[in-house]
């Protein structure tokens, strides 16, 4: 069965379908890409799977349950996780308690277990300290460990938030344009970072408007054009989709 | 960065411990214990405000009701002070948790109206039930009793507020170093992250807003039995007010700062005494000052600064 499964997604704005009756599977060890030109609903679409907005129509099944109108700490419960296009990094705090916030389901969070501090949460938050320092690495802002958020800089905070979904141990991982406002070599590193995710158990399903990256990385493609769904299929499949080719360059008329 | 817990606990210990030994005589000693009982409010006000990012205009009202349920269930019914004291920080952890989810639902401008409305309800409350409150005028308080001791002298009175300090701190500290209190900072860096994080915001932000609430109501019960003598104008507005500037000329999100903040706030009014009448515009001089050259507060503002010459010389 697939991790996540949409069907007939739709939301509206005042009359305007945003996201007009979208179905997709996601099959867990994949990556999955959803592209299509500037406002064909991706990151509404990705608003909508991680309850971020909730859909005037349509259903979807994550992990083996229903999951519609859920709000997003709910969905985290069940293991979904996700970074955002605009950077939604905690600048009150430091680098490393950014990604350790990822990991506050999987930590005692009591209010009287942190005044008190209670000696297995002492210990629970040491090993948290030491997993996020080396999820870090594992992003390569390994450099940043010691710092505050506010002094890293564009890419790093990027990855960053990268680690901070990591944290949580997520079933899906929704990257919304990881590679925006990166530079050639920082996209290429995440593009090798978004490849070792799989492997490690993390289904992953990213916006991204850099179609190198894309065309690379991606076992499927959903393509968007207008809210509706125009195609989807293998990065080959969509290179040769006459719909694609006119949605991105024109008709020709 | 910020200097190791023991280090600041153990200094803090170490003043605490030290104080009445070299205060002259009593009216210094009164001095250093509202220091103390400010500057305990202010720690719970300033995990509020400055960690978790919400606002409160309204917090003198839960010291009023602390004060006044250990004034009238001692004083007219006789209660023992302790079971007075649980009694008012039970009905202001209710009240706290009655009003904490519509009110924070709100943000910013709203969340401040909303909860300077709530305190000012409690002050008029307190103000006008003359019957039960003596009204304008205030009421006296028996001494604070435990056990068959009371606590009645001003050497007793420091000791406890200054081990109430001590826990205080502790228990704070301890807090913003814990997932909760993380929790609380990711909610004012970003609801939206601590949100997709797994953090239930709302239950958070209702959790810290009535634990502050039962934290000051515990020390407007404390204020009571020291003065033994309470009025209205310990729950108005003003009050209120000067709490959250205490919080912000201490620091925002700094259990330090809160200290530093209620012990140069409860002083300067002494200090500038001698103006008469001229201290109100000294004291805003101060506030505007400060809030210019060290906007961030007192102890983030210098540690920036040290930071700063630290890597300067590296």
């Amino acid at each position: 069965m697939s991790l996540l499964a949409v069907s007939h997604l739709t939301r509206e704005f005042g009359g305007v379908k945003a996201v007009d009756d979208v179905s997709f599977q996601i099959e867990a060890g994949t990556i999955h890409a959803v592209i299509g030109p500037n406002g064909a609903g991706k990151t509404t679409l990705f608003n909508l799977i991680t309850g971020v907005y909730t859909p005037s129509s349509g259903t979807m099944r994550f992990a083996g349950t229903e999951a519609n109108h859920q709000p997003p700490e709910r969905l985290a419960r069940l293991g979904m996780s996700r970074t955002f296009q605009n950077l939604q990094i905690c600048m009150n705090m430091s680098a490393i308690a950014n990604v350790m916030v990822g990991a506050h389901l999987r930590l005692n969070h009591g209010l009287f277990a942190g005044m008190f501090h209670l000696p297995t949460l002492r210990r629970a938050d040491r090993a948290c300290r030491e997993e996020a320092a080396e999820l870090m690495r594992f992003v390569g802002v390994g450099a940043y460990i010691d710092a505050h958020a506010s002094e890293m800089p564009y890419g790093a905070l990027k990855r960053l938030e990268i680690a901070r979904s990591l944290a949580a141990k997520p079933k899906l991982l929704l990257l919304d344009e990881p590679a925006a406002g990166l530079n050639d070599s920082e996209t290429h590193e995440v593009d090798a970072l978004i490849q070792k995710l799989p492997p490690a158990g993390v289904t992953v399903v990213l916006v991204e408007h850099d179609m190198k990256l894309v065309m690379n990385i991606s076992d499927r493609i959903l393509v968007l054009n207008y809210g509706r769904r125009l195609a989807e299929g293998t990065p080959r499949e969509i290179r040769e989709n006459p719909d694609v080719i006119a949605a991105y360059l024109g008709t020709g008329g | 960065m910020a200097l190791p817990r023991s280090f600041g606990l153990g200094a803090l210990l170490v003043v605490l411990a030290v104080l009445p030994a070299i205060l002259p005589n009593d009216f210094y000693l009164d001095v250093a214990i509202r220091m103390a009982i400010n500057a305990v409010v202010v720690i719970g006000l300033n995990l509020l405000i400055g960690y978790t990012g919400q606002i409160s205009l309204g917090h003198a009202g839960f010291l009023g009701i602390g004060a006044y349920a250990s004034a009238i269930l001692t004083a007219n019914y006789g209660w023992p002070s302790a079971a007075a004291m649980l009694a008012g920080a039970i009905g202001s952890g209710g009240l706290a948790l009655l009003v904490a989810r519509p009110i924070l639902r709100l943000k910013g401008h709203y969340l401040a109206m909303a909860t300077l409305g709530l305190g000012i309800i409690i002050s008029i409350v307190l103000v006008n039930e003359v019957a039960l409150t003596g009204g304008p005028d205030g009421m006296s308080v028996p001494n604070f009793s435990l056990f068959g001791f009371e606590i009645a002298s001003e050497q007793a009175w420091y000791w406890v507020v200054a081990v109430l300090l001590l826990g205080t701190t502790w228990l704070a500290l301890n807090l913003i170093d814990s997932p909760a209190g993380r929790a609380l900072q990711a909610i004012h860096g970003s609801e939206i992250a601590a949100r997709v994080a797994g953090i239930d915001t709302t239950a958070a932000k209702v959790r810290i807003f009535v634990l502050s609430a039962v934290l000051t109501s515990i020390m407007g019960s404390v204020t009571a039995h020291y003065l033994a003598f309470v009025t209205p104008t310990l729950s108005d507005f003003f009050h209120s007010i000067a709490l959250v500037t205490m919080v912000v000329i201490g620091g925002m999100a700094s259990i330090y700062g809160s200290l530093l903040g209620a012990v140069l706030l409860t002083a300067l009014p002494q200090v500038l005494a001698g103006l008469e009448g001229g201290e109100t515009v000294v004291f805003g001089l101060i506030l505007i000052v400060t809030m210019i050259f060290l906007p961030r507060g007192l102890v983030p503002s210098l540690a920036l600064r040290r930071l700063a010459l630290r890597r300067r010389r590296a």
